[in-house]
């Protein structure tokens, strides 16, 4: 595959946010590429790491945090130094981001089509009458009916599923060709999920947008993704297809995962829910061997020193074992 | 909302009347006012003279009535010291407070929004601290002080400011600082207040992922709400500027309602005191009322008390 | 809290006083610079206004014909022996303001005081019975706050005369509003505790709980506002004494040494400035110390 294809490159992303009992390392040490037309899922349980990891790429992490990285670079050019003004330049416009609280995520003082319309006007000097067309032409894309009168009404008048739309259409206005998702779903009525969710996939299918998509849920994973990395404390643990993955994962987490998961027609009835004992581990100080070790089935003394990422074609995996854990 | 506003309204139109009641009650502290109005050295005759001629010889609460009930009719009662009447005279004098008022809320508007703003988005650090070392000390200097030392800079030293008057424009540049500065500091920590919060939501974020300019997201999106309990901290802090309003007018001799309400306090002017202390205080009943109806209109609980 | 939320009452400080005191270590005091700076330049005031009869080189009501409107020490024409200069009646400027010190502190702890007095017994009687006693409580406060004080204080004084009780009395009388609120909403807090309810039906009576319950908790931050209350009156009777209905002269009070030498101010700027200045330096002190005291009270305010 060629490298004009790859639009987010993420290599060695670190990220540490200052609290006053220490530095707490929220993610560590991770690498993953996304190309053209593609979804890569970041899939983990809540304080891995995986929110940050999309702040961290988009430049929106707090105040308290901070970013290092060897290359983070869209569509080829390194921004993991670049100005605010660069920036800037890029967000809303080549790269767009949409939230998992629509309720909050809209500004309840201004229109609906104000807060499509302000970003597509600054990036590309449009008039207005320009960029009410284009809202328009996107509202309807997500599936918005009755698009010009919705222009003209305030955040608090619409729907949970509705702003998630508005959110999508607000993220595509100026065709970005990335997209980050966090949860877009989550927060939405189980119906309306899969609704977003359709409406993601075609889009990304219509448009050819490279996807990155975060969520804790692997029934989407399934649903959405070609590609997924697993992530557990702030570190990717597996990374490769979805198909692959499901089948024959590699690490002990994602066995575990998988195993949680009741799969009707296969799961025999009466079977227990499978569980993975113990807790996550805090996330300050040093890291020392593998994270998991202490909930995992297979450990043993090896799995204290630092794990190396074991690369195969395609799949990369953070155990010393090799096999596969169907 | 309406049954809110009614109830309001009869709350504001009893303490109107209790106002009234004590500002009516102010002239009858010094024990006999009939001996105040004769004045100095008056005799007995006098007196008594003064005494029917003003009605004071009747009941008080009778006085009271016949002089709301003028009032409410427009005969506001003739100046002492003036010679003319009241109405019209504390009417010509109003448009001047009207005019040091709104400058003096603009130019504490004008140094409290870019403060606060600033504190707010350097919170903890330098710049904060400075903004809130500079509330504290325009807090403590006061007014009149501060009025003079405006005099001595631009009136004597660099001669640009007139130094007492009412005729143009520049004869309210210095009031409207004196008087503006002190409520800033309280503006300031609101508006720091209410930025530090918003600046927190999440809409903000998805504004900055947008990749609007800084500005944008800090002034249009931020401030517009952090902007709302403002309203309300302005109707009460109008209250001070019309009881400042006494000293600036009278410190630049520029010719207010406050000048007036000093003029008439110390020549015993007692009917136009008497008046001013009434329209002050019903003018901020006013103002209460609106500050509650339009906090209410903007936040839907507090209608149900 | 059915309280009437005109913006005035709800800009009052409402804190809550069902936390215990125990946040109030020795460690976070040596932390609190703005109590420790503003308490330290207040102690040293009060230093000033309690000896001044003693440190002062002269006395404050001599006129030293000799020596009219001489310059501070610093200027060419001063000399030692009027330190901070003289005034145009030949008094020296040191020691007028060192007695000057104690009229500001005066009226600034006996309105605190008085007002403090007044609105506690209104705030707390509206608070522990409830009912039309508190509505009548909450409308005299609306009442109040619809007046504005210097205007009445004016118009009291020019009546009945000027004076420095004149003054302690008219500005006590007035400023007892944020008192009466912080010790209602106090009051109300404690009340509707259940504990109290228990003790209610153990026995105890009810004003030896309120007693024993709220004075404890409130009184820390009726200090604070007893801080504000104090450096708003020092300030207004600074404005009354400039406009020549306040204290009468020959008291060394800041605001009328001000307006005493605004006619001579071009001339020997350092009349206006060293009361001025001093009126300013006591004001932030008290500011500063009050500040600290309500971060030292309230450690998880963000404020």
């Amino acid at each position: 595959m060629s490298d004009s294809d790859l639009v987010l490159d993420v290599q060695n992303l670190r990220v540490d946010i200052d609290t006053p009992r220490g530095a707490v390392h929220a993610v560590r040490d991770i690498s993953f590429q996304v190309r053209r037309g593609e979804t890569l899922c970041l899939v983990g349980e809540s304080g891995c790491g995986k929110s940050m990891t999309s702040l961290a790429v988009m430049g929106l992490l707090p105040r308290a945090a901070r970013r290092s990285t060897t290359r983070l670079a869209v569509l080829g050019e390194d921004i993991s130094r670049a100005s605010r003004r660069r920036v800037n330049a890029l967000r809303g416009n080549k790269m767009a981001m949409i939230f998992q609280e629509p309720m909050t995520a809209l500004n309840p003082a201004y229109t609906i089509g104000d807060q499509l319309t302000e970003h597509y006007r600054h990036h590309r000097h449009a008039t207005a009458d320009q960029a009410r067309d284009r809202a328009v032409e996107l509202l309807e894309k997500v599936g918005i009916a009755s698009a010009g009168q919705r222009l003209g009404q305030y955040p608090h008048q619409l729907s949970g599923g509705l702003r998630q739309r508005v959110m999508i259409a607000m993220a595509l206005m100026c065709g970005p060709e990335l997209l980050i998702a966090d949860e877009p779903s989550t927060a939405l009525d189980v119906t309306i999920q899969a609704q977003i969710l359709r409406l993601l996939a075609d889009l990304q299918a219509e448009l050819g947008i490279a996807m990155v998509l975060i969520t804790h849920d692997l029934g989407v994973v399934a649903r959405i993704a070609r590609q997924v990395a697993v992530m557990y404390a702030g570190q990717i643990v597996e990374q490769g297809p979805v198909s692959e993955l499901f089948h024959a994962p590699r690490h002990p987490y994602t066995e575990g995962l998988l195993a949680c998961i009741p799969v009707p027609g296969r799961t025999p009835p009466g079977t227990p829910l499978g569980t993975i004992p113990g807790v996550v581990p805090a996330l300050m100080g040093e890291l020392h061997g593998c994270a998991f070790h202490d909930r995992c089935r297979y450990a043993m003394p090896a799995c204290l020193q630092t794990i190396p990422m074991h690369e195969a074609p395609g799949r990369q995996w953070r155990c010393i074992r090799t096999e596969t854990h169907a | 909302m309406l049954a809110f506003v009614i109830r309001r309204l009869g709350l504001a139109v009893m303490v109107a009347l209790t106002v009234s009641v004590l500002a009516f009650l102010l002239l009858h502290l010094s024990g006999d006012p009939a001996v105040a109005l004769a004045g100095e050295g008056a005799r007995q005759a006098d007196i008594d003279m003064v005494r029917k001629a003003y009605g004071l010889d009747r009941p008080l609460v009778v006085q009271y009535v016949d002089w709301l009930w003028h009032i409410l009719q427009g005969q506001f009662g003739t100046s002492v010291y003036f010679k003319t009447a009241a109405g019209p005279l504390i009417l010509s004098k109003l448009q001047t407070t009207r005019i040091l008022g709104v400058s003096a809320l603009a130019v504490a508007l004008s140094i409290s929004i870019p403060l606060g703003v600033v504190a707010a988005l350097y919170k903890g650090g330098i710049a904060d601290r400075i903004c809130l070392a500079v509330a504290v000390l325009g807090q403590a200097l006061p007014n009149f002080f501060f009025a003079l030392l405006l005099i001595m800079l631009f009136s004597i030293s660099w001669r640009i400011l007139p130094v007492s008057g009412s005729g143009t424009w520049q004869h309210f540049v210095m009031p409207a600082i004196a008087l503006g500065y002190y409520v800033a500091p309280a503006f300031m920590r609101l508006i720091r207040a209410g930025m530090i919060e918003v600046l927190a939501a999440d809409y903000i974020r998805t504004a900055r992922a947008k990749g609007l300019p800084t500005g944008k997201v800090i002034f249009k999106h931020a401030l517009r709400n952090a902007i709302v309990p403002v309203v309300a901290l302005a109707a009460v802090q109008l209250g001070y500027l019309l009881g400042g309003s006494v000293v600036i007018e009278t410190v630049f001799a520029l010719d207010g309602l406050g000048y007036l309400a000093y003029q008439s306090i110390t020549f015993k002017d007692y009917p136009v005191m008497q008046l001013i202390v009434l329209l002050l205080s019903v003018l901020y009943v006013l103002l209460t009322l609106a500050a509650d109806i339009a906090n209410a209109w903007l936040d839907p609980r507090i209608r149900v008390t | 809290m059915t309280v009437p939320t005109s913006p005035v009452t709800a800009n009052a400080p409402t804190p809550t006083i069902t936390a215990p005191a125990g946040n109030l270590t020795w460690r976070r005091l040596r932390q609190n610079t703005a109590l420790l700076v503003g308490g330290g330049i207040l102690l040293l005031i009060v230093l000033i206004a309690l000896f001044a009869p003693w440190i002062s080189p002269h006395d404050p009501y001599f006129q030293d014909l000799a020596y009219r409107t001489a310059p501070p020490v610093w200027y060419e024409k001063g000399t030692w022996l009027h330190p901070l200069g003289t005034d145009q009646l030949g008094r020296d400027y040191l020691s007028r303001l060192f007695y000057g010190a104690r009229i500001s502190l005066l009226i600034g702890i006996s309105v605190a005081c008085i007002s403090g007095l007044i609105g506690t017994t209104i705030g707390m009687a509206a608070g522990y019975f409830g009912g039309r006693v508190d509505m009548l409580v909450s409308f005299l406060v609306t009442t109040r706050l619809s007046m504005p004080v210097i205007l009445v204080a004016l118009a009291t004084v020019a009546i009945v005369g000027g004076s420095l009780w004149v003054v302690i009395l008219v500005l006590g009388f007035l400023k007892w509003d944020r008192f009466a609120v912080v010790m209602r909403s106090a009051t109300q807090q404690v009340r509707s505790l259940e504990y109290v309810a228990a003790a209610q039906s153990a026995g105890a009576s009810t004003w030896r709980i309120v007693r024993g319950e709220v004075l404890p908790n409130v009184v820390p931050h009726l200090i604070v506002i007893a801080t504000l209350e104090a450096a708003s009156a020092i300030l207004l009777e600074a404005a009354l004494s400039f406009l020549g209905l306040g204290v009468q002269p020959p008291l060394p009070s800041w605001g009328l040494m001000i307006s005493e030498a605004k006619a001579y101010m071009f001339f020997s700027f350092w009349l206006i400035a060293i009361p001025g200045s001093a009126l300013a330096l006591l004001i932030f002190a008290i500011n500063l110390a009050g500040d600290g005291l309500h971060q030292w009270l309230t450690p998880d305010d963000k404020a």
